[in-house]
């Protein structure tokens, strides 16, 4: 006997959200299954948010189903919601409350025994490192603090789904990271999802990837699958002597080179080819004097800007 | 979990001014009207004395005390109700609630029910300024329980329309004129509006406009007559603004 696969933590079909003519959602769907981390990856406007209010209940679909380990959500609101937490886009906190009054609303909100909420509460504080201030009022905490406390609502009833709105956005560089830390930590034993405009982000803590623009999903894959499939298609190239920089695009396996200025060049190459060793041949045939050839760092964002860049008002342009 | 919220919005309240604030001023025009109508009620005592069935302490101080605490909710529980769910609107802290296993049932139950928790305290003080004079002369407990009855309705029935006004805007103070307008409204129509049409025999619409009227279903109780249409009243009033706040919330997820 086996058993059956385990039912992903979440399951939308086909979410549309009409905001009178507008398609905010237009047909997306999204599986998050156990222990993954999602990336939502986005512009601005391209329904992030509108999708994640609908995922929690915040913003009742147009079209489309939404199953939380196996529970409509539609159908059955208040058991999906049991296995949610929540981070919108602007934490919903109380400034009046200290930190541990606050957490303990949100854990007896979340039908959180009486018997198990202080431990459910200190548990909370010591994830997002927040016990020092769980006696300080949420009005008086910096932006930082007060977005741990945001995640810290979301994970204090310990749900099989977390899905968090853009989490640091208008942090420092130091709290981006320990925020990073700390989503990457319940990616362990939760799953999550997460919305960012910020592709070294979903780089950084992401298993898998979902880019949305205009309301649809326009790639998905897994991180894992998005480096395999652009090692080595994209690279720096710099040279001492460089040539024009039509012999480099003339090259055979080349599909596009642009000049970066002081030698050097960003070099695409054709699907299924890798001219790597010939141009480092060339190079030393014609005495171009290689300094450097590497992948190029931004991969994730040129597919980003390759696929939203993508539509038919783009290509109108001249 | 209405308990939850109900303690959360009742702390709320304590946490700001405007609750202690309320309850001084309350405190202060009730104690002055009280002792206002007790003394005037020490002079005339020796002419109602010769009367046939003069009317008691009871009837003459502390009935007037509980009209005046009626017109004085008639202010404070729209200010009270304003931030119920305005407030969590313009903090945009109404994901708390909408993303946890709570129907929007349970949520406005449980504010509505931290509100009159609130507002139990201010009918209980009322209560205590004609029981101070319990020691010293023997008042009307029927009366008083009907008086404290019919202000305890008529407080729900002004906190279930604060509170559905407070669901239409993210402006509290918005949301306080829009209940006070709402109530002055109710009030004017239930004096004018009911007797007309009673007067006319239309009597349907007439019973109509008393479900409308709080401050009408308040004069028998505050007679001490228990009439089962004036509790009626108040109650299907309060029922039905709930419904409507219910109602508006839902309306608000599916337009986004």
């Amino acid at each position: 006997m086996t058993s059956p696969p385990a039912e992903p933590t979440l399951s939308a079909q086909n979410l549309v959200r009409s905001y009178g003519k507008h398609l905010a959602v237009d047909g997306i769907s999204i599986e998050v299954r156990r222990g993954e981390v999602l990336g939502l990856l986005g512009p601005n406007g391209a329904g992030k948010t509108s999708t994640m209010q609908m995922l929690t209940g915040n913003l009742a679909p147009s079209g489309g189903t939404i199953r939380i380990c196996g529970i409509d959500l539609l159908d059955d609101p208040v058991a999906a919601k049991a296995r949610i937490g929540y981070l919108p886009e602007t934490p919903p906190l109380y400034r009046e409350l200290n930190v541990s009054e606050y957490l303990h609303y949100a854990a007896r909100l979340r039908r959180v025994p009486r018997a198990r909420c202080a431990a459910a509460v200190d548990r909370a504080l010591a994830r997002c490192g927040l016990g020092e201030v769980s006696r300080k009022l949420i009005g008086a905490l910096s932006k930082g603090f007060q977005q741990r406390v945001g995640i810290a609502q979301a994970i204090v009833h310990e749900p099989e789904l977390v899905i968090l709105d853009e989490p640091t956005v208008g942090l420092d560089p130091n709290q981006i990271l320990d925020i990073r830390a700390l989503v990457r930590e319940l990616g362990d034993n939760h799953s999550v999802m997460l919305s960012t405009h910020i592709l070294s982000e979903v780089e950084a803590v992401c298993d898998r990837v979902q880019i949305l623009h205009h309301g649809r999903a326009v790639f998905a894959s897994s991180i894992a699958g998005l480096r395999e499939f652009q090692r080595g298609r994209t690279v720096m190239l710099s040279l001492q002597r460089p040539p024009a920089v039509e012999v480099l695009r003339a090259m055979p396996g080349v599909a596009a080179a642009d000049a970066e200025g002081d030698g050097r060049f960003r070099l695409r190459f054709a699907a299924d080819a890798d001219p790597t060793a010939e141009i480092v041949s060339r190079a030393g045939r014609e005495d171009w004097g290689l300094r450097e050839l590497a992948p190029a760092q931004t991969t994730l964002e040129e597919v980003f800007v390759q696929l939203t860049r993508n539509d038919p008002a783009a290509q109108a342009r001249p | 979990m209405i308990l939850t919220i109900a303690a959360k919005e009742i702390r709320a309240l304590f946490n700001s001014p405007l609750a202690w604030l309320v309850l001084t001023v309350v405190q202060v025009i009730l104690g002055y009207g009280f002792l206002k109508r007790l003394d005037d009620f020490l002079q005339i005592q020796p002419q109602l004395a010769q009367l046939a069935s003069p009317p008691g302490v009871t009837e003459l101080v502390a009935a007037p005390t509980f009209a005046t605490a009626a017109a004085v909710l008639l202010f404070a529980v729209p200010l009270l109700a304003m931030r119920l769910i305005a407030e969590e609107r313009r903090n945009q802290t109404m994901a708390l609630l909408l993303s946890s296993p709570l129907s929007m049932t349970q949520i406005v139950i449980g504010k509505f029910a931290g509100l009159m928790g609130f507002l139990l305290l201010l009918v209980l003080i009322t209560l205590a300024l004609p029981l101070t004079l319990a020691a010293n002369t023997s008042l009307d407990y029927g009366l008083l329980a009907s008086l404290a009855l019919a202000l305890l309705l008529l407080a729900a029935s002004f906190a279930a329309v604060s509170l559905y006004t407070s669901c239409l805007t993210a402006q509290p103070i918005a949301a306080a004129l829009l209940a006070f307008g709402l109530l002055l409204a109710m009030l004017f129509m239930g004096e004018t509006a009911g007797d007309s049409l009673r007067g006319r025999g239309w009597q349907v619409p007439a019973a109509l406009a008393q479900v409308l009227s709080p401050l009408r279903n308040f004069e028998p109780l505050g007679k001490g007559m228990i009439d089962s249409w004036a509790i009626a009243c108040p109650l299907l009033l309060t029922a039905a603004f709930l419904v409507l706040a219910v109602r508006r919330l839902d309306g608000r997820r599916l337009r986004g």
